[in-house]
């Protein structure tokens, strides 16, 4: 087998305080595909909440740290469209006025993967040998979809697991209203977009929904707990991780 | 239009949530046009269509000023009249003026979103002069004294029912909510004030400047009236609506046309050239074209937003928005609606008056997607929160928020140190017990930052172990084996 790269992990502040298990899965599945991992453990975030906001300097002060923390790294692997998204497409946007900060931006975003992206396009791996009976919807978080352009990666993947049957709800891209501090700041109209996906997932009739974006997740799950709502919510790095070890 | 007092867009917006009627119409909307455009452009005979369009679309707003100046000496050339307005008072003036000077006491509308941006309807109302809206959508709103909600479909606020009794009321005709029905009723009342108009006061989609002339299209065949049975025409015209051949005008109407409502060909497309003359007797006696500005200068001038120029307001971005197919349009409180209206409206008339538009979306990506001139919309809209964070002396902005601003300073202190950032997770967890839930979340609403979030979802409480802590203690165990090297740069990490 040719030598295959250390798996650099940027496990996203959200994945790191609010849902380690994602992060756990991360490790399972690519402990079962025997890859070589590696953590750099002073990370915390990408800088989005900031860029989004309108908030330049202090993300690019994030992203600075990030580059200089992550820029050993052969391949860095992120459970996040987001994030992924942040770093490859924002961060050169950030450092306009410096070349030599771009250049350095533009090089770790052309090393920096989502899961699935890094699993389906770059390692050429559909089936990790899972098992997971559920009927199972999937939901494409916005900049997953838009901006990194990913697609049927997760889609084949989850297409591959034992005892799945996937099943598609109508308008799967359409945003689930988390929006970053949108999600604080104009609650109702989240909420509104919120429900609106939801409604999609009852009528699909999957009992699970997956997402490669915590966030989306968080926000989904959010909501129908409230709603005293029965679906399962799962990343797919937990589903991808679940069952027998071949 | 009434001067009721604005609502903020988190009220307006909530107003459009509550509305059973609003949300119908606009879910089926969205369903046909917004879903249909994206499969319009998929299945386009050249695949580089758009971005070759744009292109050019973007050259020609290089050279503003010479396709202008040429558009301006052909139509002159024919005996048409030229005016350029630098702001909408200018362009009031000169309208009311035309008016004034032939006795003008009907205006005959065609639909036009810039004649709402300048507020034309209130001025030559105030001089006595009637004006009466010809494009149904625009009528009914208009005899409803209410404002468009869509760029393209105005009244897409309102159902059958609420049409039908609004014509039963001001039509005086018996109730009805049969469209054809409603539509003939619509017809013999426009038809009698377009027999009788003095003025027929259009836009213009798109002007030429190799031809000189202004298209406008319409599927009612009611702007082809407007502008040939009244003996004057005023057309208002955004200085950056023109095509410099007539084969990128071709190409511009035929990705506005479908990107509005998936036609080829909208039913009538009208080319006006000027007035009448000897030996081409159609048209009006006299032709003004008011070219207007009202801050599109400004926004030509810095790179950043020029793109948004390129809009040929189709509105099929309203098409596809996840928060306008919530909300609606006159949560915008601007004629320019969705998010195109989310970005231009700051532009043109105050960034920090309406920063609640550059606030307000999830940046989902769909309108740029949908924009048959590849406008990327969300860029644009990060970059004017980039301006409400800080300011802009040049956009005159005033940071727009001080609690946020030191918000976000002080989370870049904290997530630039794991130390900080992992003792403040520490407090937080310590915090946070009490708030639990017996299912283990917060399910209720908290005060203060956190109320946002809990007011209609639950909170996941941060967890016992960060993802760091489980890394130290289980997994960095299992990797001396197959990775030595990555074990050991994670362990001695920062």
């Amino acid at each position: 087998m040719p030598k295959r790269a250390t798996i650099t992990l940027f496990i996203q502040c959200l994945v790191d305080t609010l849902y380690p298990e994602v992060g756990d899965a991360l490790v399972r599945v690519f402990d079962r595909l025997g890859m070589a991992l590696a953590y750099p453990e002073g990370q915390t975030c990408c800088g989005q909440p900031a860029f989004n906001s309108g908030y330049r300097r202090e993300a690019a002060a994030i992203a600075r740290r990030f580059i200089e923390l992550f820029e050993a790294a052969e391949v860095i692997v992120c459970p996040s469209g987001s994030c992924v998204a942040m770093v490859r497409h924002h961060y050169p946007e950030l450092f306009q006025d410096d070349p030599a900060m771009q250049a350095r931006a533009v090089a770790i975003g052309k090393r920096t993967f989502e899961f699935t992206q890094y699993l389906v396009d770059v390692l050429g791996i559909t089936d990790l040998g899972a098992v997971f009976p559920a009927t199972v919807t999937y939901h494409d978080s916005c900049h997953l979809a838009r901006i990194l352009g990913i697609r049927h990666q997760p889609r084949q993947l989850l297409g591959q697991v034992r005892g799945l049957q996937l099943v598609e709800m109508d308008n799967a891209d359409t945003c689930c209203g988390f929006g970053g501090t949108f999600s604080v700041n104009y609650p109702e109209i989240s909420l509104a977009l919120a429900d609106e996906k939801i409604v999609q997932i009852e009528r699909s009739g999957a009992d699970t929904v997956v997402g490669c974006d915590v966030s989306c997740l968080m926000q989904i799950r959010g909501r129908m707990a409230r709603q005293k709502k029965t679906i399962r919510v799962l990343h797919i790095a937990q589903v991808l991780a679940a069952g027998e070890k071949r | 239009m009434s001067a009721v007092k604005p609502l903020s867009y988190s009220e307006a917006a909530q107003q459009g949530l509550a509305n059973p009627c609003l949300q119908r119409s606009l879910r089926s909307l969205q369903a046909r046009y917004g879903q249909g455009a994206l499969d319009v452009w998929r299945q386009l005979p050249d695949p580089t269509l758009r971005s070759r369009v744009k292109a050019r679309r973007m050259q020609t707003l290089e050279h503003l000023d010479r396709v202008l100046e040429q558009l301006t000496d052909n139509i002159r050339a024919r005996g048409g009249q030229v005016f350029f307005a630098a702001t909408a008072e200018e362009a009031n003036g000169y309208v009311l003026n035309v008016a004034r000077k032939h006795g003008v006491e009907r205006v005959v509308k065609g639909k036009s979103m810039l004649s709402a941006e300048i507020g034309i309807d209130a001025v030559l109302a105030a001089d006595g002069i009637e004006v009466v809206e010809t494009d149904l959508g625009e009528f009914i709103v208009q005899i409803a004294g209410s404002t468009a909600s869509h760029i393209i479909a105005p009244c897409i606020h309102m159902d059958r029912q609420q049409i039908g009794r609004l014509f039963a009321d001001r039509l005086d005709i018996p109730y009805s909510d049969d469209p054809p029905t409603l539509t003939r009723a619509a017809r013999k009342a426009l038809r009698q004030k377009l027999l009788t108009a003095d003025m027929g006061l259009t836009g213009c989609n798109l002007a030429c400047a190799e031809t000189g002339q202004i298209t406008l299209v319409s599927n009612e065949g009611n702007i082809r009236m407007a502008t040939t049975l009244p003996k004057l025409h005023v057309a208002l015209m955004g200085m950056e609506r023109i095509a410099a051949t007539l084969d990128d005008q071709r190409e511009l109407l035929q990705l506005l046309t479908q990107g509005a409502a998936l036609q080829k060909l909208s039913t009538y497309v009208s080319f006006v050239g000027g007035p009448s003359r000897a030996g081409d007797p159609d048209g009006p006696e006299e032709f003004h074209l008011v070219i207007i500005d009202n801050g599109r200068s400004r926004i030509l001038a810095d790179s950043e937003f020029r793109e948004v120029l390129a809009c040929i307001r189709c509105g099929a971005c309203l098409n596809i928005c996840p928060v306008y197919g919530r909300i609606g349009g006159h949560a915008y409180g601007s004629p320019y609606s969705g998010p195109i209206g989310a970005v231009v409206t700051p532009l043109l008339a105050g960034i920090n008056l309406h920063a609640d538009l550059c606030k307000g979306e999830t940046l989902c990506g769909a309108c740029r997607d949908v924009c048959p001139v590849e406008n990327d919309l969300p860029r644009m809209l990060a970059a004017l929160r980039h301006k409400l964070a800080y300011g802009d002396p040049d956009w005159q902005v005033r940071p727009h928020n001080r609690f946020e601003a030191l918000g976000f300073k002080l989370w870049g202190r904290i997530v630039g140190s794991r130390f900080l950032y992992e003792t403040l997770f520490r407090i937080i967890r310590a915090l946070q017990r009490p708030f639990i839930g017996p299912e283990g979340r917060v399910g209720r609403r908290l005060p203060g930052l956190g109320r946002g979030w809990t007011e209609g979802r639950d909170l996941p409480p941060l967890a016992a172990t960060s993802f760091k802590e489980r890394w130290r203690k289980i997994h960095s165990k299992n990797r001396v084996d197959n990775a030595g090297k990555g074990a050991r740069a994670g362990q001695h990490g920062e």
